[in-house]
């Protein structure tokens, strides 16, 4: 299908190299005839070209010419979408969950002030975690990298990393809170308690608490930096599943005046009307469908359906293990269409809504003219897990299709010979 | 006397009682498993994957009496049978998972629920799992949506034997023996690597694989000294109940063959190395999957399936060559240390190898629900190294294979004639994401139909909470 020899070089000249992410001049490319699933205004284009010049999307549409030394790929109808995104992950920040040597998702300063909405954890981001290859290689291109909770139902600012090898995000912070039964226990056991932490906490930001007062809660840089949000700079994403603690959120965001995004929201359903006039998205768990705790009796496969035929702006998260299961993200859309959810919609979840929620879509998130080019090529229907990505293209690049994954498999595919597998052939 | 699984699977040909084997295995906690009643079914114009690895297209499927009495063409069906209609849908024998933590693990999942893992010393095979499953757990309902009709549930894997595992078939019961699977064998729940030496690392050991390892074998030497003691002599009519003892009686266990009082989780560790008991291994990688095949040899039990297995795909001939399965994920990996080779081909590399027997399992209350789409990602990936797997086979992954796993093929698993009749209509080729089951049926009996809801079992925790309509 990749007709170009240019390309095959590139490809094996990286894997020589290594790792995909080296910062090589992108390559022009003229994809042609694909079915260019844009997520934007002009929705899904058959037969139609798109040529990347400079790691920009410069044209789309039918009959582009190729320009001198561009590479050129018949894509003969199948499905190009927008690179995808990876959930809200510790994709970089973790290389194996279990193992807490290898994962700086949280902070947890129990006994020095350990509520620390200045924690950063983009600061850990690896752009060579082994988990970033595995990611890219099922078509995913950005991820929202989560401060996870530490010892404090305020975890602190994460952001959108492109996995490109970038090692800085993109874009805004992101503060993340948790609340409901998971946080009970930073909060005195009760959640009633997040509420009233919350409201110290907005009144020592907001500078109604002296700062050497002996009951403050924040550093003076944890101050400033709540400050920032609650001046609406950067979304607040609020993990919380119960309607009834949904609605209380509402309330509270409305009165504070701050930009929040809800993760979870397993009984998000109950309240789509709200939500959607409040312009809350919401990233839902598609695969949640059972009272997993008493903060999600409500869960059902058709919550993102419901939500969006209530006007909500809907993406997707993974509550399980995010971080090496970020490809199932896409099944989660998948699961969602088959629950009611419309396949643009879907698509657009896993594309243009995380990237407008996250403030990068003037970057990334659709396909348009002027847009970075990343981009994947699929086998098939990309939410449907019968499928897989064939290419995956960052700022232009063609990111070689490898992972430590595809070289296990690749080494015990072979059949032995003389020597040990640890041995190449 | 060590019966070979297909011998002692000929034994579950009927739903009748099954005398013990051995008193290792006798059942105090009998199956009252009932099928519901229900008439005949024939289900019309489908393509049928028979889990024998044979497709039929526009196909039908008869059942009567709770059976499969037919499967072909413009079969004749008795005048009373319900007619489905078929037609663009398809057919394939109820899902069955071989590793399930439903009931024990139940949601809600607060902790006056953790009912899975006895983490109370690194030995507990007298523990049975059964003895712990909640059958109010409304993952059974949600599994059931996703075609499966049987299931072993296991013990947790925090001790080296966690304890015995039991086959269930999922129907709505308040009680565990209104689901257990008649005649089913039990299960033994061993487990490998991290898990037993995490928990008891700071509570007197195993602290290490090599204290694991020593664990086995202490465990399973004492089960063979126990083994043979205990093993009835030969032409022994007159043997007294084994139980006589504890029931007042004036014989006792130990008296004439039996040596001594009886030991529960002996018991369990001699029904597996008669082989009554099969044995089931919780273990990643491939080093320690070789060293539980020398274990197995050095007290001779057979080992029906190795468990989770990320690097199966690095033995995947040994496994066939001593003929037991791997019940795998399809891409769960990076969680753990030993789970961090874990490769999307693994199931499809152990499938390939000559006389492989490759499982999806799930472990998982939501994995459970969708077996056929863990199946697909196989299938897609294996596509991409050029291995052309089709959905005839892909399906044996999730009915024959697990079936004969857990020693129950002989009477499930597959749609032949004689056999059980669980059987799951589908939308469409199961194998995709927008594949849903929208009848399932056990034993003949419609239990779930997706398009009515006097069909769909929904469990008394659910009842008048305001859950989701």
């Amino acid at each position: 299908m990749i007709r170009a020899r240019l390309l095959r070089r590139k490809l094996l000249l990286a894997a020589v190299l290594g790792v995909a992410a080296s910062p090589v001049a992108a390559q022009d490319v003229l994809i042609r005839q694909a079915t260019v699933h844009t997520a934007g205004n002009r929705g899904t284009l058959r037969d139609t070209d798109v040529l990347v010049q400079g790691g920009v999307i410069r044209a789309i549409g039918s009959g582009l010419a190729a320009p001198a030394g561009a590479t050129v790929v018949e894509a003969a109808g199948k499905p190009l979408t927008p690179a995808l995104f990876g959930g809200i992950s510790e994709i970089g920040v973790e290389e194996v969950s279990g193992e807490e040597s290898t994962v700086d998702s949280a902070v947890s300063l129990e006994h020095d002030q350990p509520i620390r909405p200045e924690f950063d954890v983009t600061l850990a981001f690896n752009p060579d975690s082994v988990v970033i290859p595995v990611a890219r290689v099922e078509g995913i291109g950005f991820t929202l990298v989560a401060a996870t909770t530490g010892a404090s139902f305020i975890a602190g600012q994460g952001g959108v990393m492109r996995l490109d090898g970038s090692a800085d995000p993109l874009g805004p912070h992101a503060l993340f809170v948790r609340l409901g039964t998971d946080a009970t226990k930073f909060s005195g056991t009760s959640r009633a308690a997040q509420w009233m932490l919350l409201d110290q906490l907005v009144a020592e930001a907001r500078g109604r608490v002296p700062a050497d007062s002996p009951h403050a809660l924040l550093t003076p840089t944890g101050r400033a930096v709540l400050a920032r949000y609650l001046g609406g700079q950067g979304r607040i994403v609020v993990l919380v599943n119960r309607a009834a603690d949904i609605r209380r959120l509402l309330r509270w965001a409305a009165r504070e005046k701050v930009r929040i995004a809800i993760a979870g929201a397993a009984e998000g359903w109950r309240v789509g009307p709200e939500l959607a006039s409040a312009k809350v998205p919401v990233f839902v768990d598609a695969f949640a469908d059972l009272p997993a705790d008493f903060d999600q009796i409500g869960a059902t496969l058709e919550n993102a359906a419901r939500l969006r035929q209530a006007g909500v702006e809907v993406s997707f998260m993974l509550g399980g293990d995010s971080t090496p299961n970020a490809r199932k993200l896409r099944q989660g859309a998948g699961i969602a269409v088959a629950n009611g959810l419309p396949w643009e919609d879907a698509l657009a979840g896993l594309t243009r809504v995380p990237a407008q929620v996250l403030g990068v879509a003037d970057r990334i998130g659709t396909l348009e003219v002027g847009k970075t080019a990343d981009m994947t090529l699929w086998s098939g229907d990309p939410l449907d897990v019968i499928n897989t990505a064939q290419q995956l293209w960052l700022g232009g690049r063609a990111i070689p299709m490898r992972s430590r994954q595809t070289e296990l498999r690749d080494r015990y595919l072979r059949a032995a010979g003389p020597l040990p597998r640890a041995y190449a052939p | 006397m060590r019966p070979t699984l297909l011998a002692m699977a000929g034994l579950l040909c009927c739903c009748a009682p099954v005398a013990a084997k051995s008193r290792f295995t006798d059942d105090p906690y009998p199956s009252t498993y009932k099928a519901i009643a229900s008439g005949p079914v024939l289900i019309e114009h489908a393509t049928v994957l028979t889990g024998t690895g044979t497709r039929l297209d526009d196909a039908d499927v008869l059942l009567v009496d709770g059976k499969v009495s037919a499967v072909g063409q413009r079969l004749q069906a008795p005048a009373e049978a319900i007619r489905v209609d078929g037609t663009g849908k398809w057919v394939t024998p109820g899902i069955i998972d071989v590793h399930s933590h439903l009931g024990v693990y139940p949601s809600p999942g607060v902790r006056a629920h953790s009912d899975g893992n006895e983490m109370t010393a690194p030995v507990t095979a007298n523990v049975w799992a059964e003895h712990s499953v909640w059958p109010q757990d409304p993952g059974f309902g949600m599994a059931l949506a996703g075609g499966v009709t049987s299931l072993q549930v296991l013990p947790g894997s925090a001790n080296l034997v966690g304890g015995r595992g039991v086959t269930l078939k999922n129907v709505a019961a308040t009680s565990y023996q209104a689901m257990k699977f008649p005649g089913a064998p039990w299960g033994l729940k061993m487990a490998c690597g991290e898990n037993p030496k995490r928990v008891y690392g700071g509570k007197g050991g195993p602290a290490t694989r090599m204290g694991n390892v020593a664990g086995y074998r202490a465990a399973f030497i004492d089960a063979a000294e126990y083994r043979s003691k205990n093993q009835p002599k030969d032409q022994q009519p007159k043997k007294k109940r084994w139980f006589s003892r504890a029931s007042g009686g004036e014989g006792n266990d130990s008296g004439g063959d039996t040596g001594g009082k009886r030991d529960l989780k002996l018991d369990t560790l001699a029904g597996a190395i008669n082989g009554d008991i099969l044995v089931h291994i919780h273990c990643y990688r491939a080093d320690e999957m070789n060293i539980m095949m020398d274990l197995a040899k050095e007290f001779g039990f057979k080992i029906a399936a190795f468990h989770h297995g990320v690097e199966a795909y690095k033995v995947a001939d040994r496994l066939a060559q001593e003929g037991i399965c791997g019940a795998l994920w399809a891409d769960w990996w990076g969680f753990k240390m030993e789970s961090f080779d874990g490769i999307q081909e693994n199931i499809a590399i152990v499938d390939r190898a000559p006389g492989g027997c490759a499982i999806v399992h799930s472990d998982s209350e939501e994995g459970i629900q969708r077996l056929n789409q863990e199946a697909a990602k196989v299938i897609a990936n294996a596509r991409k190294i050029g291995m052309d797997i089709s959905p005839e086979h892909a399906i044996t992954w999730l009915t024959a294979n697990p079936a004969k796993a857990m020693g129950i093929s002989t009477v499930t698993g597959t749609l032949e004639p004689g056999k059980m009749g669980d059987v799951v209509l589908w939308n469409r080729n199961p194998f995709s994401v927008y594949a849903q089951a929208e009848q399932v049926y056990i034993d003949g009996a419609r239990v779930y139909d997706r398009h009515d809801r006097s069909r769909q079992p929904v469990s008394d925790f659910m009842l008048g909470q305001g859950g989701a309509p």
